[in-house]
């Protein structure tokens, strides 16, 4: 195979770090990270069809504390690719491209994505009181 | 060496017709996402809690199961559209790039049709 020794344009270290690209590649990180959420998805969906006793243990799982790390990290990668994706889709219409406001509607993006992810957690636990 | 011309050497290796398919799939996708997954949310933040008759009665109302089988269905042909490019950018050697793609879209398959297994079972009761 000749595939392994084809030349590469220049990477990642050649260039200034600007926060477009960080918020970028953590747009892509959170996709795949969602990606193998949807297993989980899938299983807490199939647990449910199984019954009440499957039912509980998937519940189990979820609620234990590395089903919550998972699920924070989820609700937050889910929030930050849905905010940023409504980002690319108004790049698709050719609005907000220019760099000051790109660089501002990924600050806001983040943002967002932490205050969302916070208030959807207070407002699960508050559903437990 | 050929005695095809230039031309039709190239003839047919261009565009194959389907140039912006994959990139309209995936914006498709994701604007039907913006209030399937924020009704998903929503919804797992309601059922915070709730026991298994809850969340099965929840899930069985027509709405809802209507909601849950868009919501599968947007979300995993996303995600293949989605790791497809990845794929592509990272993975250069041929053969293992083509067992991953397969991978991923028989796993993206696979998991979309049991995920609407599972929501018809609850909504019809079987």
């Amino acid at each position: 195979m000749t595939t392994d020794n084809r030349p590469l344009s220049p990477h990642l270290q050649v260039y200034r770090f600007e926060w477009t690209m960080a918020y970028s590649i953590v747009h892509r990180i959170t996709g795949v990270g969602l990606a193998v959420g949807t297993i989980f998805m899938a299983y807490w969906l199939l647990a449910l069809a199984g019954g009440a006793d499957s039912f509980a243990t998937a519940q189990d799982l979820a609620g234990s504390i590395i089903g919550r790390l998972l699920l924070l990290g989820w609700t937050w990668a889910l929030f930050y690719h849905l905010a940023n994706g409504i980002r690319h889709l108004f790049w698709d219409a050719g609005k907000g491209l220019d760099l000051g406001t790109a660089a501002k509607s990924g600050h806001f993006m983040v943002a967002s994505s932490v205050v969302l992810t916070g208030l959807a957690w207070i407002a699960g636990y508050s559903m437990m009181m | 060496m050929s005695l095809k011309t230039q031309l039709a050497v190239v003839r047919g290796l261009g565009s194959a017709k389907n140039g912006t398919h994959h990139w309209w799939g995936q914006r498709v996708t994701a604007v039907a996402l913006v209030p399937l997954t924020l009704w998903f949310v929503y919804s797992v933040i309601m059922l915070t809690g709730a026991g298994y008759a809850e969340v099965a009665g929840w899930l069985a109302s027509p709405l809802n199961t209507v909601l849950m089988l868009l919501l599968i269905a947007a979300t995993f042909h996303h995600v293949q559209l989605g790791l497809q490019v990845v794929i592509e950018d990272y993975i250069h050697t041929e053969i293992t790039k083509l067992t991953t793609l397969l991978f991923v879209k028989f796993a993206s398959v696979a998991l979309a049709v049991a995920s609407a297994y599972a929501v018809l079972k609850i909504a019809l009761g079987a």
